[in-house]
């Protein structure tokens, strides 16, 4: 097996016990990465220089610092909404290019602190507002299987970054399912853990109630072991958990102690009948293992998109009037004070950021906080209720992550609702903060699909086994191979 | 019969002295290099998150509760949005529909006389926004501004008070008691000419006739004075202009006026209704603010005694009411007469002392009673030699000049120059009765009547012992000689 196809766990195993060098990782990585990236181009910043540098530090640490590193010498890539201060942050705008940041985030210490190396930041959708990666500013990122499909977005950068094989874990963010969904398209596993879970201290903020940071990798038990560094209380993040993260480890469940809850608006219309079946191929093959199906609704999940574009718009609205061209970032000079606001932020932003910015200010207008704001955050306050019912009577939920496979380039990006559909299954999880992950179910003609498992808030432990129980038992398929691959 | 009724409500920001700023760990000092305490959290960078600041949330609880406001176990943060380039988030996290605590009253004096309690609607903690400094003589025609972020992200409480006075003076009034009260607490410098301590005065007149509610009438606020002096005249103004607007019969317009020193004029800064959409909502960034019952009743527990404690002090000490108001408006003064008054028993000597001469120095050199070079123990010193007869007042007057240009003990001031009021009787009475022989006509006068008489030979016994003797003494001793001398005719 080539060093650039191992996972997390095999990596980190290889350099604690010497067997692979950091160097000698980092080295196949950017190799990789040359054949493959000029294809995809799911980067928006390369450094080379600092993830060797990076590499020589770890492979001169004496062995007991070593051995109690969890990723040593495991390459990563960092969605470009992250702060870096080694590398650019620009968060797929203009209105950042060439930004340097003055600090890290949090999950990026956490990363290094545990040997990672980070060798780069991904692309996505402007301010991670999108479901394709077509908003980023800079270019596109292709979906592996396909090139002439999309990756999903937001964190598509991130997604494509480990399907191509270029490194074995990249963290993304996720919002309204912006983890989840291009995990889905790329057929590698997104993890998007419990609200208040990991810091967001250095994520640059799309909409602060709904984001959360997690890792896209190509098992859950790689998920799991960036989950395990990443995650925690952060004294900087006045929202984040305090208290012990769950580590169920341990031997994973038989399916026959696992009830698992089958919601009726997560299978239907608007679904790609091929997805649909797909789903229930899986829920039978389940059942047929021994586990519990349980058929509940979740009855306000068809208010969710509904309060999921007035809530993010909205906090976003106001996330992002910071980029005001006075202290950092994209200045267009002009006369006086309201004409630099006003054309830096015309000319800075996106159409996409810019329709969002207008709901959100909208929503939150004097005479129409209570009808928009107010009532969508009633209506989550609903749907997290919906969630906590159901996991009265189930251990985990389980529904198809999107309602159909990855699109192609330009489908979609003429009509903002259609692309905003995409999010239909995975938005209630944010709005009700609990965790989600997407796991690969397979292709469907030559085009991978996924399937969401949703669990109760902090109960990620538990999430991951079940995950990877069914990982470990539905056939894999082989990881595609990219323009340049030999 | 007057025309209308003056409604006056006052909107007072107070900088908080904690030692960091509200959300992140800068300090908060003031007067420092432009843009030296500052972090990525203030300077709104991308990515940064708030962390509330206890520190700030207990002197809060401290004026609260001191300005007798119910603290509410739930209050929670908002974002107040508006673009202005000393504001590097274009939002600022206050308080809004839920705010820290509510429904207090602050007690207004009058020469020490309650004139009426004015109610504090509202209490909020929030931050401060940066400083602008323009380029050029006026912002008119600044070639440009310079932006200080140090004082962004200071932490500030937003005193409203509601619509409870009728006139300037009641405002400055009730100004002075707020800033009495909150000085004891220690939680802020209240320095308006730095701008720890802001007032904003809301006025509007109701025209008798009117039933409406108040919140419906035309409201002027005038904004950022930099004295109590200047709210007043300020009010004052306003009060004048509405009057002159109703006379006439023209409408008053809601809008924010500006206050020119000089003049002493409010000028129209922007009318209200092109004022700003802040499009308040929740701060998604910070969990709602929740403090227990044991949490802010162990802040109570820290609280110092009340200003109306601290009065009822001073006039049991037997210190006018009138006086009283003077010492307790100025805290180093409190504690000034506090430690003169444990050094000598007589409150009223020590408060008359303080008050007058002692003030009257401080002033002339710019001192106050926390930089006075003439300590409690110091001034006591000469009061006791007061007390002691060695010095008239008129001697312990320039005894104190001295003392307050050398720092020398009133002791060593008397010993060295050799000043000393003359206490010995026996020396007074040769004196006294060489007076007497000298001065037959007038011992006369006297005996026959005429009490003026008396004060002439006091006036001659004076003169020969140089001002030394103790009046009193020679008062006494003058009238045993004079006794004398008609019992031998």
């Amino acid at each position: 097996m080539a060093i650039h196809e191992l996972g997390v766990k095999d990596l980190a195993e290889r350099v604690r016990a010497r067997e692979l060098s950091a160097s000698e990782t980092v080295s196949a990585v950017f190799t990789r990465i040359k054949n493959v990236e000029s294809t995809i181009q799911a980067f928006l910043h390369l450094d080379p220089d600092y993830a060797r540098m990076r590499a020589q530090v770890i492979d001169q640490l004496p062995a007991d610092e070593l051995k109690n590193l969890p990723l040593a010498g495991v390459p990563i890539a960092v969605k470009d909404n992250m702060t870096t201060v080694s590398m650019p942050t620009t968060a797929g705008s203009k209105i950042l290019s060439g930004f340097m940041s003055p600090y890290n985030a949090t999950v990026v210490n956490r990363l290094e602190a545990a040997g990672a190396i980070i060798v780069g930041k991904t692309n996505l959708d402007e301010f991670a507002m999108g479901s394709s990666t077509e908003h980023s500013a800079y270019h596109t990122t292709c979906n592996p299987w396909d090139i002439r499909r999309v990756p999903g977005g937001s964190s598509g950068g991130s997604a494509a970054a480990v399907a191509a094989q270029m490194v074995p874990a990249a963290l993304g963010s996720d919002t309204g399912g912006s983890i989840r969904q291009p995990a889905s398209y790329c057929g590698v596993t997104g993890f998007k853990p419990t609200f208040g879970r990991i810091s967001r201290y250095g994520l640059i903020a799309f909409a602060s109630s709904l984001d959360q940071i997690g890792p896209l990798t190509r098992s859950v038990e790689d998920a799991r072991l960036l989950y395990e560094v990443i995650a925690g209380h952060d004294p900087l993040d006045a929202t984040s958990l305090p208290g012990e993260l769950d580590v169920s480890r341990g031997p994973l469940p038989h399916w026959r102690d696992i009830r698992i809850g089958v919601p009726k608006e997560y299978d239907g219309e608007g679904i790609d009948p091929r997805v649909q079946e797909r789903y229930h191929e899986v829920l039978a093959f389940l059942r047929d293992q021994g586990a519990q199906l349980v058929d509940l609704s979740l009855p306000h999940t068809r208010y969710a998109i509904s309060a999921y574009y007035i809530i993010a718009p909205a906090e976003a609205s106001s996330n992002l009037a910071r980029f005001d061209g006075v202290r950092y970032g994209f200045r267009h000079p002009a006369a006086d004070l309201l004409s630099m606001y006003e054309t830096t932020r015309t000319e800075g932003f996106g159409s996409e950021v810019t329709r969002r910015i207008l709901l959100g200010t909208h929503a939150l207008s004097s005479g129409y906080y209570d009808a928009y704001y107010l009532k969508a955050q009633k209506v989550r306050t609903l749907i997290r209720q919906d969630f906590e019912r159901a996991f009265d009577q189930v251990d985990v939920i389980l529904t198809p992550t999107t309602p159909e496979v990855a699109f192609k380039f330009g489908e979609k990006s003429q009509d903002p609702l259609q692309m905003y559909l995409s999010d239909v299954f995975t938005v209630t999880a944010n709005l009700a903060g609990i965790p989600g992950i997407s796991t690969p179910a397979g292709l469907i003609s030559d085009v991978p699909v996924g399937v969401q498992w949703l669990g109760p808030v902090l109960q990620e432990g538990r999430l991951l086994q079940i995950a990877q129980a069914f990982e470990q038992l539905w056939p894999s398929v082989p990881w595609p191979s990219v323009g340049g691959d030999l | 019969m007057r025309k209308y009724e003056v409604i006056i409500g006052l909107e007072v920001h107070v900088e908080l002295k904690t030692r960091a700023k509200l959300f992140c760990g800068c300090s908060t000092e003031f007067g420092a290099e432009p843009n030296t305490h500052t972090c990525p959290v203030c300077l709104g960078m991308p990515g940064v998150l708030p962390v509330l600041n206890r520190q700030a949330v207990v002197y809060a609880i401290k004026a609260a509760l001191a300005l007798e406001c119910t603290v509410h176990s739930y209050s929670k943060f908002d974002r107040k949005q508006y673009f202005y380039p000393d504001l590097p988030k274009a939002y600022q996290i206050s308080q809004y529909d839920q705010p820290l605590a509510e429904h207090g009253h602050v007690p207004i004096f009058n020469d020490g006389a309650v004139v009426k309690t004015v109610g504090v609607r509202r209490i909020h903690l929030e931050e401060d926004a940066g400083k602008l400094n323009h380029l050029g003589q006026r912002l008119g025609d600044a070639k440009g501004s310079l932006v200080d972020l140090n004082r962004a992200g200071v932490p500030l409480i937003e005193i409203v008070s509601e619509p409870d006075m009728s006139s300037a003076d009641e405002a400055r009034l009730y100004l002075t008691e707020l800033r009495n009260i909150l000085s004891y607490l220690d939680i802020s410098d209240l320095r308006m000419e730095e701008g720890s301590m802001r007032c904003d005065a809301n006025v509007s007149l109701r025209p008798s006739g009117y039933t409406g509610s108040v919140e419906d009438l035309p409201r002027v606020e005038i904004k950022n004075v930099n004295s109590i002096r200047n709210v007043q005249r300020g009010i004052e103004f306003e009060i004048a202009r509405q009057a002159e607007f109703l006379a006439n019969g023209e409408r008053i317009v809601k809008e924010t006026r500006g206050f020119d020193d000089q003049s002493g004029r409010t000028y129209s800064q922007r009318s209200k209704e092109e004022a700003n959409d802040y499009r308040y909502f929740p701060e998604p960034d910070l969990p709602p603010l929740v403090l227990s019952d044991v949490f802010v009743r162990e802040v109570k527990d820290t609280l110092p005694p009340s200003t109306q404690a601290l009065r009822q002090e001073l006039r049991t000490a037997g210190v006018q009411p009138k006086d009283v108001e003077v010492i307790l408006a100025d805290h180093s003064a409190l504690a000034f007469w506090r430690q003169a008054t444990t050094l000598f028993g007589d409150a009223r000597m020590v408060t008359n002392w303080m008050l007058s001469d002692l003030s009257r120095l401080l002033n002339t050199h710019g001192h106050s009673f926390a930089t006075t070079p003439v300590s409690p123990e110091a001034l006591v010193g000469l009061l006791n030699l007061i007390h002691r007869g060695t010095l008239s007042g008129r001697m312990a007057k320039e005894v104190l000049d001295n003392m307050y240009e050398t720092q020398r003990s009133a002791e060593e001031i008397v010993k060295d120059l050799g000043m000393s009021q003359i206490t010995d009787a026996d020396a007074i009475k040769k004196v006294v009765e060489e007076t007497v022989a000298s001065h037959r006509p007038v011992v006369e006068d006297y005996l026959s009547g005429k009490e003026k008489a008396l004060g002439f030979l006091v006036g001659q016994v004076m003169k020969k012992t140089k001002g030394q003797a103790k009046p009193d003494v020679v008062n006494k001793i003058l009238k045993d000689v004079i006794r004398e001398y008609a019992e031998k005719i």
